[in-house]
């Protein structure tokens, strides 16, 4: 009883080692256009040779899924968004298209983010946050709620396809330093960096779940799981809460630094907001 | 009236006579059952559609009842064969009396 127990996870293993090798030729077309899901590892991920994106980690249904923009359930939250980006809000009588007429002028914007402005780490929610507040006069929108993912999605999407390309050197180096002490640092009743399953165990499961590189290529993501669209930090806080560690704050400093880190790894590979993910 | 209402449709913008095109359709609506309770106990009351019409041309292609127990932003996709150029047209009925319609042009290549 014994051996045959043994002989079945010798199997799994070899299974599971498999299944990352297989996935690799695998082509994402969005829409009849062929976007990248993997690229060559930056000179500092020293453990890694490719970048993947988490794409190539899900079965075919959920892949098809992205695959027709008809098809992929993020779109739904993206309308909704079309319609705040209009919405007037806030005591100066403005919406977004009052000053940024068409949200096809922020085709470039997402590869690059977050990125440092005026020696502060932004991120695209703090960009849409920074509009609300300071120039809209409007309350500012929750870091990761509803409408906050429906905007950003919106605005992701008109850089879908292009390449990653965040700064990680000059005014960015201590933030990515810290996003890099952050992604190496043991947290948590399990004891578990994000390196111990992204980095040292990508494509073997653990239990039910395909591990992934962890790449935020594809953020805001819709998720099967809960049926809604996901930010990268309310991502993280899922990952932090699974190790049974206390999550950051999502928009806090670590979690934007985190980002920075974690964007900067996956630098080359293809926008995929709104992706499509279990 | 229920919120955040929107139809959405794939046709095929051309297609050969007689051919067999697929059609996907898809609005966002909440579709409360009406057995869910609220904070305080009482009972949320149903709002659903409980109807999806296609037409072509004024010929009917699929009439569809729906029940409480489909989920939210209810999808659905089927076949239709193309006689001729023409027009679907896509109406869906919401319990609270309210219809929402689109409609998609085809033309024959």
């Amino acid at each position: 009883m014994e051996f045959k127990t043994l002989l079945t996870s010798v199997a799994i293993i070899a299974f599971s080692a498999g299944v990352v090798s297989a996935q690799e030729d695998a082509i994402l077309a969005i829409e009849g256009e062929v976007i990248s899901t993997s690229a060559k590892a930056p000179a500092f991920a020293d453990n890694l040779d490719t970048v993947y994106s988490g794409w190539l980690f899900r079965k075919n249904e959920t892949r098809s899924l992205q695959t027709d923009d008809f098809d992929n359930p993020a779109f739904v939250f993206v309308d909704q968004g079309i319609d705040l980006f209009e919405k007037v809000d806030g005591t100066e009588g403005k919406a977004c298209a009052s000053c940024h007429e068409d949200v096809e002028d922020f085709a470039g914007l997402r590869p690059t983010m977050p990125r440092v402005e005026g020696g502060t780490l932004v991120t695209m929610e703090n960009l849409v946050n920074e509009c609300r507040t300071e120039r809209m006069g409007a309350e500012p929108w929750k870091y990761s709620g509803g409408q906050m993912t429906s905007v950003t999605a919106l605005i992701g999407l008109q850089s879908r396809g292009m390449s990653v390309n965040v700064a990680v050197d000059g005014d960015a180096a201590p933030f990515f330093d810290r996003g890099k002490d952050l992604y190496y640092q043991r947290v948590g009743q399990l004891d578990m960096a994000c390196s111990n399953c992204h980095e040292d165990n990508y494509g073997t499961m653990i239990r039910a779940d395909h591990l992934s590189q962890g790449n935020i290529n594809g953020f805001p993501t819709y998720r099967l799981k809960n049926a809604k669209l996901n930010s990268a930090h309310a991502r993280f806080k899922g990952c932090m809460s699974n190790i049974r560690a206390t999550p950051f704050k999502e928009g806090g400093d670590e979690f934007k630094a985190l980002e920075l880190y974690l964007a900067a790894r996956g630098n080359g590979l293809s926008v995929e907001t709104p992706s499509v993910r279990n | 009236m229920a919120k955040g209402v929107k139809p959405r449709v794939k046709v095929p913008k051309t297609a050969a006579a007689g051919d067999v095109i697929t059609i996907k359709t898809l609005i966002s609506h909440k579709m409360e059952s009406g057995v869910r309770k609220d904070g305080d106990g009482n009972v949320i009351p149903r709002s659903i559609i409980n109807r999806f019409v296609a037409d072509f041309n004024g010929q009917n292609v699929i009439d569809v009842t729906l029940e409480p127990a489909i989920s939210t932003n209810p999808y659905f996709q089927f076949d239709a064969v193309v006689p001729e150029a023409g027009e679907f047209k896509f109406t869906w009925y919401d319990d609270d009396g309210s219809v929402y319609e689109t409609s998609k042009k085809i033309k024959i290549a």
